[in-house]
């Protein structure tokens, strides 16, 4: 009798305690013992060079699953080719969305890619967390309340240049040269965050488009307005342009900036001539693998750990994998913190809410950290300086302004 | 491409030399085609749905296509210029004017016909390659003409601008998805430009067109005006892409200059190659190649699709040399002799 009872009152618990547990079990793509997370990048095509990160986020959900898995549950990351193409973002998006019923959708690739689902997504209630992507337009919390980038934005790094420029030169004519579209508008935006009422006074603007031959004329004519602190938010080719010319005519700026787009040594600095540029600044938020500082580095050896054993032909110097793993090790943070509830509102919830949070392969003091206000995840960076053959990084790291 | 003797007539030209069908038939046909348009809608998932209706559409792009390059021989590779064309044109109207679909649907064909009919007049003096190679330099340049600053308050620069997708009207019975009406809307359109283009195609002008690919010469010296011939067929082409380009712009909410790059335009001329050269129906089986078979090829290999994508495309064009138009050919002819 005492047995049946038992029965019966362990089956009426477990009556009363379903209703509880269904929703969980019946959130969008999140069954007994899997969640599934969605992604598009650009696996052929001409950006099919950043396919690595894809690559590199696969492994983390592999040792991830390897070690237990997250929730008591393993993730099915499902990643779709979209050859950098926004309609063809749409469809894959869509196809995982509905068909495969993905719980979210991370990292996606690209800004025009990104552009083409910001709207769906929304309407939707997707999280689209931690894109792939350095544009602004994904901290909108007001507008786009489920879509949230990850690298600190070219208007973050541009605020970290101007800050830097009023500690050093207080009074500085400060030159803005700048592509004209939306990479290059971030950076006058993060300029005149910091600046505010001074920004009219203070700067000169001048910019350039994408398919101007040269742009000597725009840096001929911030030499003649006086500028000595001169930021620049312009691609590679063109950065290549300014360094020599601004050497070439003499003229000696104060500070110079580059784009952290546009550092690269085998693509920048050396077509620019390496000696031209050297006091030239730009910003990391990332460990740099061939940075002999990093070599017993516990982050970095943690990262080659991982690096061996799931990508062992993976090139160490391509930086993208620096980059997967942090992405990577943020999403699973979050994960851990939905604890077993995986629904859409709870992901969003937690990705909106990370305490101060270090990741191995990132600069000591750089820290992931998110608000239900605040949607840029990674706000601070280290300023560097090219000695003329190599990038050596010096202060303290800088937080962007607060907007 | 001048003289091109390997591509067949099409199936109306010579539906004289054989047993015409019943009446009775022909409705079955209809009746058999309206419900095989029809039932998707109601059978497949949204996302599916959605598919499809970009697979109808390109099917209509590469049907432009078909219309000056299978019919007229005159090579294009820049095709994506005008779908990017009408498709700009739709949604700078809708998203800045706040035109109804609908009423973008003229004004767009109309911009792609003039363009259209404007670039066939250095396709008169540039023959075969040269014109394909002109064409080209067209499509390589439409992204860049789409974020010169110029132009920018107009196309939204490198952002792109938004627009919605038309809603189903109140009057219809049941409740329809935005996702089926989009779906019935591309249909409508696309079945009404087929229906013309076919019309043209096994009329008078058709043959002349045809007679215009194979042989220039004689076909001048039967009386027929060139050049007016192959500056209509542009423009008809033209128009034809432009109007699938508008149909892109609303199925996707969305257009930015990259979505059009080249890929664009060698992407119809694949799907006209695979679905078959001069051929109506072909084109629509084109569409539907082009959309699904990179999704196939990734399924395979998410390491290398272009490579499986390729491998796709060499099988198909061993395995059916003329097309799937051709190979729909081969098996009525077998039939037909068989009955």
């Amino acid at each position: 009798m005492t047995l049946h009872r038992r029965a019966l009152l362990t089956g009426g618990v477990a009556a009363l305690a379903l209703p509880n547990l269904a929703p969980a079990q019946e959130a969008p793509g999140v069954t007994a013992n899997e969640i599934r997370i969605g992604s598009t990048n650009a696996l052929s095509g001409p950006a099919s060079s950043y396919s690595v990160i894809s690559r590199c986020l696969t492994a983390m959900f592999k040792r991830l699953n390897d070690q237990g898995g997250v929730g008591g549950k393993q993730v099915n990351f499902i990643v779709y080719d979209d050859a950098y193409t926004p309609p063809r973002t749409l469809e894959q998006t869509r196809r995982l969305v509905e068909q495969d019923k993905v719980a979210f959708l991370f990292n996606q690739l690209g800004t025009p890619t990104n552009s083409a689902i910001h709207r769906y997504v929304n309407q939707r209630k997707v999280p689209h967390l931690f894109l792939a992507t350095g544009a602004d337009k994904w901290a909108q919390p007001q507008e786009y309340p489920w879509t949230m980038g990850w690298q600190p934005s070219y208007r973050t790094e541009a605020q970290i240049y101007t800050k830097h420029i009023l500690e050093q030169r207080p009074q500085a004519k400060i030159g803005v040269l700048y592509q004209n579209d939306d990479f290059g508008k971030d950076y006058v935006n993060g300029v005149r965050d910091v600046l505010g009422a001074r920004f009219d006074s203070m700067v000169k603007l001048v910019s350039h488009e994408a398919t101007d031959a040269t742009i000597d004329s725009q840096i001929v004519t911030l030499q003649g307005s006086g500028v000595d602190a001169l930021i620049c938010g312009i691609i590679p080719r063109f950065a290549a342009q300014a360094i020599r010319k601004v050497f070439d005519i003499g003229w000696k700026p104060a500070l110079m900036f580059m784009t952290n787009v546009s550092v690269s040594g085998s693509i920048v600095m050396q077509p620019a001539g390496a000696e031209k540029g050297v006091g030239l600044i730009t910003s990391d938020y990332r460990k740099d693998q061939s940075d002999p500082s990093w070599a017993d580095d516990p982050g970095m050896n943690e990262w080659r750990d991982f690096m061996r054993r799931y990508i062992p032909d993976g090139e160490l110097g391509d930086n993208n994998y620096t980059y997967g793993y942090g992405a990577a090790s943020t999403m699973i943070q979050v994960l851990r913190q939905c604890g077993t509830n995986f629904s859409r509102d709870n992901v969003m919830k937690q990705a909106t809410s990370i305490a101060p949070l270090e990741i191995g392969t990132l600069l000591p003091g750089v820290k992931v950290s998110t608000t239900p206000t605040n949607y840029h995840p990674i706000r601070h960076m280290q300023l560097q300086r090219w000695d003329g053959r190599s990038w050596v990084r010096f202060g303290n790291v800088i937080e962007g302004a607060n907007v | 491409m001048s003289a091109s003797e390997n591509i067949p007539l099409p199936a109306g030209l010579t539906a004289a030399a054989r047993p015409s069908l019943a009446g009775w038939q022909r409705g079955l046909l209809v009746v058999a085609g309206a419900v095989v348009a029809i039932a998707p809608a109601f059978l497949l998932e949204s996302f599916q749905l959605f598919q499809l209706t970009t697979a109808v559409i390109m099917g209509l792009a590469v049907l432009g296509l078909n219309m000056v390059t299978g019919y007229n021989g005159q090579i294009s590779l820049g095709h994506g210029a005008f779908y990017a064309l009408g498709a700009y044109s739709t949604a700078i109207l809708m998203s800045h004017l706040d035109w109804s679909f609908w009423a973008t649907l003229p004004v767009s064909a109309a911009v792609c016909g003039l363009v259209g009919y404007g670039i066939g007049f250095p396709a008169l003096r540039l023959g075969g390659l040269y014109l394909a190679l002109t064409t080209f330099s067209l499509a390589v340049a439409v992204p860049q003409i789409l974020k010169y600053k110029a132009f920018e308050d107009w196309t939204g620069g490198v952002q792109g601008l938004f627009l919605v997708k038309p809603d189903a009207p109140a009057w219809l019975p049941g409740e329809l998805t935005s996702d089926q009406w989009m779906y019935f809307v591309a249909v409508i359109v696309a079945a009404a430009c087929f229906l013309l283009c076919w019309n043209l195609i096994r009329g008078r002008i058709g043959r002349a067109l045809m007679a215009t690919r194979d042989h220039p010469v004689a076909a001048e010296a039967m009386g027929m005006d060139i050049a007016t011939l192959k500056t209509r067929a542009f423009a008809v082409s033209a128009m034809v892409t432009g109007i699938a380009g508008s149909l892109s712009a609303v199925a996707i909410e969305f257009v930015a200059p990259d979505s059009f790059s080249l890929m664009v335009s060698i992407t119809l001329f694949v799907g006209m190659v695979v679905g078959g050269v001069a051929s109506i129906l072909g084109s629509l089986f084109g569409g539907l190649f082009v959309i699904f078979v990179p999704n196939i090829a990734e399924a395979i290999s998410k390491a290398a699709p272009g490579v499986i994508y390729g491998i796709i495309l060499i099988a198909f064009l061993f395995i059916l040399p003329d097309g799937f138009a051709g190979l729909l050919r081969r098996i009525a002819g077998r039939l037909r002799r068989r009955g």
